[in-house]
């Protein structure tokens, strides 16, 4: 019996030994060794949705010239990646290199303390690359840059010519833009629409709408100096608009979700808020559809939706690779190739003054003259609108579900009361 | 030190009767083979052990400790002690609420049908059909398709507009059903998920467990005149008892850990299960608050704890109903 007792102390106390031993060896280590790439070794990269990259990275990596070798890795869409960068983030590993961030979200990385999980990008050489708002809303207050501005997201409006044909609205490119003048005449063609073509809604979904009226918006959320301030009669306008059409003009879908999808390819609705890296998305959705056209219009002036960065993570190996790399694909030659892969806008001066000589246009939207259309949309949006504080992205996801829950029969007033309380949770 | 451990070991380990006593002390070779015979077995189970500690028991430990701490976002590490005011968060929070009714709601509505078609389903395959094996190995099929194909396929099957479900549903003149935003319909779906991949699973142990059972009991049983049906609720449930309860238990566990199901369902683009909640799990509040913006980690870890007592107790209330369930057929 004794003897049991001490061979079961000694096993004990080998097992606390070895929890202590993993324990030390998790913890510690937190500026991150670095270590220089040779010609076959490998940078990583992660973005989301579509940057128009793929042929970038084939041709840099086919480059006998080239230092090291760069894989990219794409996660479909920026929510799920939001959740993995953040998580990744707090737990100080296994993100990649370079990471994509998407502009929403960029203040809430800017704020203190996570702004010091990344790499100070400042770099006189480039400083003058990119139009200033969009480098600006990539810095920290004082002034460590975080990313390097990828695309930008002017907006025009999407919308399907031969619907609009069929309902008896005017539906040239010129002809139309008086539609998407106002909101106001925007909404009133809408119930026309809908009011003729019984199968079809007048927009993609509640959200986008929404997202369009929020980004017209100068405090939707916060105030200048942080404040949470959800309560403001800008964001009760854009709430009560969207949600008072819900019923009548939206689809009442989910936007990215299956039903959206669907809608694309069974005439589902005939209008989407359009900023350029909405084009591939649009393609891909609806390869066979024909009749789509863009305007070069957007109701009450402009609006820029999203437009991305490239973030270096302070955890990389590889930091001055990294950087070298995020340069390189931001330069003015690699943005008018995403243009041409994906439509995203370039935020870099040269690259959209070459796109505007150029004058490029696009089959599949009906040959629209799509980069001077996104140059005057771009020209239209008033810099700085609307403010995101560092809690921007965490309520503007709380308003979509919000917005969500009355597509899906919700009493607006229970919704409302469910957002605001969700928002004072936040903090 | 080690001369009189080994000589002391010698003297008491039990010699079979008729060996003569060796004139020194064990060979070599001797005390090797002994301590092989004594400490091999640990090593042998040692590895699982290691891997345990490492992956379950030490995150465990770690983040019972951590529950007490407040942890800013983004900080390398964690802040001031706060007593159980995390807890307190998490038992107050209503959303934590709807997500344990929510967990139960999907756990009853999957383990039950669950369980009795599995046992169905086992006893049609306990009969002599042709060709047995294709039969046993295809209802196996689903649990090899991989969780996040099945939530995908499911996902399209209940979309809420153009699903295959609905589309059925219209087809014989009946209105679609609103799979996302009624928390039923949507408990149902998901379920239906589980369902889809878990009964093969269960079948498959039921069916080792009726194999077992001694064929003369049915024989006896047919000679006093008892028809299939009869046979089956008393011959062949009494005798699987056990395998029932291992089933039974799995599933619990299996039911209060469900994530990737509701996850991959939601259409929700913050994933809170739905836009009012009507789906979220507890294992996925647990996730969405350790991604939240205060005090993520120590939060979640409260939660994390508060479902482990949970699953506890629910282990404890169905240990208790079997053993009472055991006496009574014993008596």
């Amino acid at each position: 019996m004794r003897q049991f007792t001490t061979r079961r102390g000694v096993t004990v106390g080998a097992a606390l030994a070895l929890v202590t031993g993993l324990t030390a060896a998790c913890g510690g280590g937190s500026e991150a060794a670095q270590t220089p790439l040779g010609q076959d070794d490998v940078l990583t990269i992660t973005t989301f949705s579509d940057f128009g990259y793929d042929q970038l990275i084939e041709q840099w990596n086919a480059d006998p010239e080239r230092p090291f070798t760069v894989e990219m890795t794409k996660i479909a869409d920026w929510d799920p990646w939001k959740q993995a960068l953040t998580q990744k983030l707090q737990a100080g590993s296994g993100l990649t290199d370079i990471v994509a961030v998407e502009g929403d979200a960029m203040p809430q990385f800017l704020s203190e303390g996570a702004s010091d999980q990344f790499v100070d990008l400042a770099d006189p050489s480039v400083e003058d690359r990119w139009v200033e708002y969009a480098y600006q809303n990539g810095q920290t207050a004082d002034g460590k840059q975080v990313g390097y501005p990828t695309d930008a997201g002017p907006e025009a409006f999407c919308y399907r010519a031969d619907l609009f044909e069929e309902a008896g609205l005017p539906s040239d490119r010129e002809e139309v833009e008086a539609i998407f003048e106002t909101w106001d005449s925007y909404f009133a063609a809408g119930e026309e629409l809908t009011a003729a073509l019984p199968g079809t809604k007048w927009y993609d979904s509640s959200g986008s709408i929404a997202q369009a009226m929020l980004n017209q918006a100068e405090f939707p959320f916060q105030t200048e100096d942080g404040t949470v301030d959800v309560e403001n009669p800008e964001l009760e306008l854009v709430w009560d608009t969207v949600t008072s059409y819900s019923s009548t003009l939206s689809p009442r879908v989910v936007q990215w979700k299956e039903d959206w999808t669907a809608n694309f390819t069974n005439d589902g609705f005939a209008t989407m808020p359009c900023p350029g890296w909405m084009f591939s998305n649009i393609k891909s959705n609806a390869p066979e559809v024909e009749g789509w056209d863009i305007v070069n219009a957007f109701p009450g002036g402009g609006g820029n939706w999203g437009g991305s960065y490239l973030a270096v993570p302070a955890t990389s190996q590889h930091q001055e690779e990294a950087k070298q790399f995020a340069d390189w694909l931001t330069d003015a030659e690699q943005q008018l190739a995403a243009f041409e892969a994906a439509g995203n806008y370039p935020a870099n001066v040269e690259a959209q003054q070459s796109l505007a000589e150029a004058g490029a246009t696009d089959p599949y939207f009906n040959d629209a003259p799509t980069a001077v259309i996104l140059a005057d949309r771009a020209a239209a949006v008033e810099p700085g609108r609307p403010y995101k504080g560092d809690k921007y992205s965490d309520i503007l996801g709380l308003f979509q579900t919000a917005i969500q829950r009355v597509d899906e029969g919700a009493a607006p007033d229970e919704s409302w009361e469910t957002f605001t309380q969700a928002v004072e949770s936040l903090s | 030190m080690t001369t009189i451990q080994a000589s002391r070991s010698a003297d008491t380990a039990p010699r079979p009767t008729g060996t003569p006593v060796p004139p020194a002390g064990p060979t070599w070779r001797q005390r090797l083979s002994q301590w092989d015979f004594r400490w091999s077995p640990y090593l042998y189970v040692l590895p699982f052990f290691l891997l345990f500690a490492a992956v379950g028991l030490y995150p465990m430990v770690y983040s019972g400790y951590l529950s007490f701490f407040s942890w800013p976002r983004y900080g390398v590490t964690h802040g001031e002690g706060v007593g159980f005011a995390n807890y307190a968060h998490v038992l107050t929070d209503p959303v934590f609420h709807k997500a344990f009714w929510n967990t139960v709601g999907i756990f009853l509505l999957s383990s039950v049908p669950q369980v009795v078609i599995a046992t169905v389903i086992a006893a049609m395959l306990d009969t002599p059909l042709r060709g047995r094996t294709w039969w046993r190995m295809s209802v196996l099929l689903p649990f090899v398709v991989a969780p996040a194909a099945t939530a995908l396929i499911f996902g399209s099957i209940f979309a809420d507009r153009t699903g295959l479900a609905n589309e059925l549903l219209r087809a014989v003149g009946l209105s679609g059903i609103e799979w996302h935003s009624d928390r039923f319909a949507s408990w149902t779906a998901i379920a239906t998920m589980v369902n889809y991949r878990w009964t093969g699973y269960n079948t498959l142990i039921i069916l080792a467990a009726l194999q077992a059972i001694p064929r003369q009991l049915y024989e006896a049983a047919a000679m006093d005149g008892a028809s299939r049906v009869e046979q089956f609720f008393h011959v062949t449930l009494p005798s699987i008892r056990p395998t029932m309860l291992f089933v039974i238990i799995t599933a619990t566990i299996g039911g209060m850990q469900i994530f990737t199901e509701p996850r991959l369902f939601d259409t929700n683009l913050q994933f809170q299960g739905g836009a009012d909640y009507q789906y979220l799990t507890l294992t996925m509040y647990v996730f969405n608050t350790s991604n939240s913006g205060t005090d993520p980690y120590p939060r979640a870890a409260a939660a994390t704890w508060i479902i482990v007592l949970i699953i506890v107790a629910i282990a404890l209330v169905n240990y208790l109903v079997t053993r009472q369930v055991q006496r009574r057929s014993e008596r």
